[in-house]
């Protein structure tokens, strides 16, 4: 069997931790093809054939590849999609975006957010925001999926496979780019940083919130909120950790004044270590804490920032 | 401009959700099911843009069991001006898929010629996200997933879109789907006036059979588990504690 994996790419660059995780998620089903597809994606194809695993990387330059749009993409994919198996995707919003068109297009369903491997037609994956997990067989011909990669390690590095490209397909021409606007930060990604602390309603406002980001910034650490500081106008969207926002499983998870309302811990609950910070002993973070420390948030997080 | 609103009936957004011993599923029966949190604020959106004189008539569609009368009647209630349900299932434990769903909602199209479909990004039971973008590739149209704000600039929708690392804005051509987030807007209450007017409004039966759409399900479900959970932590006792702890466990 023959797995076509969608690189994650963005501007020209792949974004090698989401990639690698969905290459060891595809690799149990079979020889893995990346597609790298973008305005530039050269060099993305040539770091994804690095990637452990990758039996050959396609490369589509094309500009109406340039902003991952999703007619263009899930045409070029769907062009490619005869000689495979699986067509895989990590969970990212741009596959998220792609993937369901793709499958919809070769009258197949699309498997959004496995968490799991059971066999090459078996596969795991949350529902009802986490509080459940679903397991599922497909009985269609062609499998399209998008891996949840916080339950994957990523492959590792020592691959050299071969880089062919391809032409993209025929521009639909249905929409066009307008503008990013990517959140500028010196910090790790969320969603790859080793390192999380978040924030919740307990921080209690966006000045307080610089707390969090010092204690961040000594951990080397990504920062994140709950949807409630969202919500609160506290912190950007684009922190949001949850079922509704990111799904992180770092090395460290710290909490602080964080409930843990049932949808934050189901973008969480997957990570190494988690410690919350709430004074509130009731909590149910604690229930999924490694350290719980109930202590006022405001005394507490200066001085973990300076101890560490 | 017509606008036509798919909206689910699911597990009320604050009920919590308890999983069958057998696995067979999740238990929906005498539980309280409400309309999909997304497909509110995209019926909120359509009342909108009706609001703004760029919609004239929202026609609100549910697929599923007979109960999604009530789900049609919420989005009446909030504004909607007509309802269309397919009875697609008898038991309400059965979720049509994504792909069926789709394959429905473009024969309702057919027939209604909306300018723009907006519906939710995805429904809090299956968290599938996929309806829109599949219905958008079944009628050839484009699509503007995840949306954070909308405008309509004559025939193109100007979509900001909540992406990872940000936001991304786009122009697609109408007609359109778009697939709306959770900061698009917040939805209104129904007020008791408009809940009674809406039991008037019109709400049309159909089922997938008149649609000629087979809804027999590509991925069998196997089972249903209880998410794994975490064995209990440790209370520290002190900001140090905490420090010392990290440390023996490697993790600073």
């Amino acid at each position: 069997m023959a797995v076509l994996l969608l690189a994650e790419v963005n501007n020209g660059e792949l974004a090698l931790d989401a990639t690698a995780k969905a290459v060891t998620a595809a690799r149990a089903m079979g020889d893995v093809t990346v597609l790298a597809a973008g305005a530039s994606a050269a060099a993305a194809g040539e770091a994804a054939a690095k990637i452990d695993g990758v039996a050959k990387v396609l490369v589509a330059e094309d500009a109406s590849l340039g902003h991952r749009m999703a007619e263009p993409t899930a045409a070029l994919i769907v062009s490619l999609a005869g000689d495979y198996s699986h067509i895989v995707a990590p969970a990212t919003t741009d596959a998220k975006n792609v993937m369901p068109r793709v499958a919809a297009l070769l009258d197949v369903m699309v498997i959004s957010d496995a968490s799991g491997v059971v066999d090459a037609d078996t596969f795991e994956r949350p529902i009802y925001a986490g509080n459940a997990v679903q397991t599922v067989k497909s009985l269609d011909t062609t499998k399209v999926i998008t891996f949840r990669t916080s339950t994957f390690d990523a492959a590792g590095e020592g691959g050299s496979a071969a880089v062919e490209t391809v032409s993209a397909a025929a521009d639909p021409g249905l929409s066009s780019w307008v503008e990013d606007k990517v959140a500028a930060s010196d910090r790790p990604e969320l969603t790859s940083a080793g390192v999380v602390v978040s924030g919740g309603r307990g921080v209690g406002s966006e000045e307080d919130f610089a707390l969090i980001e010092k204690l961040a910034d000594k951990l080397g650490a990504a920062v994140g909120a709950s949807r409630a500081a969202v919500d609160s106008g506290y912190a950007p969207n684009d922190w949001q950790v949850g079922q509704t926002g990111k799904v992180v499983a770092p090395e460290l998870y710290v909490a602080v004044g964080i409930s843990g309302a049932i949808q934050h811990l189901a973008g969480m609950k997957d990570s190494k270590i988690i410690v919350a910070i709430n004074k509130d002993e009731e909590a149910p973070i604690f229930q999924v804490a490694d350290f719980g420390l109930v202590a006022d948030l405001f005394e507490a997080v200066p001085a973990l920032t300076d101890a560490l | 401009m017509k606008v036509l609103v798919p909206v689910k009936r699911v597990i009320d957004y604050n009920v919590k959700v308890r999983v069958k011993a057998d696995g067979s599923g999740v238990d929906l029966a005498n539980v309280k099911m409400s309309v999909n949190p997304f497909d509110e604020i995209a019926v909120e959106e359509a009342i909108r843009l009706k609001e703004a004189g760029k919609a004239d008539e929202i026609v609100v569609v549910s697929i599923g069991v007979k109960q999604a009368q009530e789900t049609l009647r919420t989005a009446l209630a909030m504004g909607a001006d007509r309802a269309i349900l397919v009875n697609a299932a008898d038991d309400v434990h059965t979720d049509i898929e994504p792909l069926a769903v789709a394959k429905i909602l473009a024969k309702v199209i057919e027939e209604e010629d909306p300018g723009l479909v907006l519906a939710g990004k995805q429904a809090i039971d299956n968290d599938m996200n996929a309806t829109g973008q599949m219905l958008s590739a079944l009628l050839g149209w484009s699509q503007g997933t995840f949306a954070s704000e909308l405008d309509i600039d004559g025939d193109k929708a100007v979509v900001t879109r909540e992406v990872d690392g940000g936001l991304q804005t786009i122009k697609v051509n109408l007609p359109a789907v778009v697939t709306v987030d959770l900061r698009l807007n917040e939805p209104r209450y129904a007020s008791l006036p408009n809940i009674m007017k809406a039991k008037k409004k019109p709400l049309d039966e159909k089922t997938a059979a008149d649609y000629g759409v087979d809804t027999s399900p590509r991925l069998e479900v196997v089972k249903t588990t209880e998410p794994a959970t975490r064995a209990a932590g440790i209370i520290v006792g002190s900001v140090d504690e905490l420090v010392s702890k990290l440390k023996e466990a490697g993790a600073v």
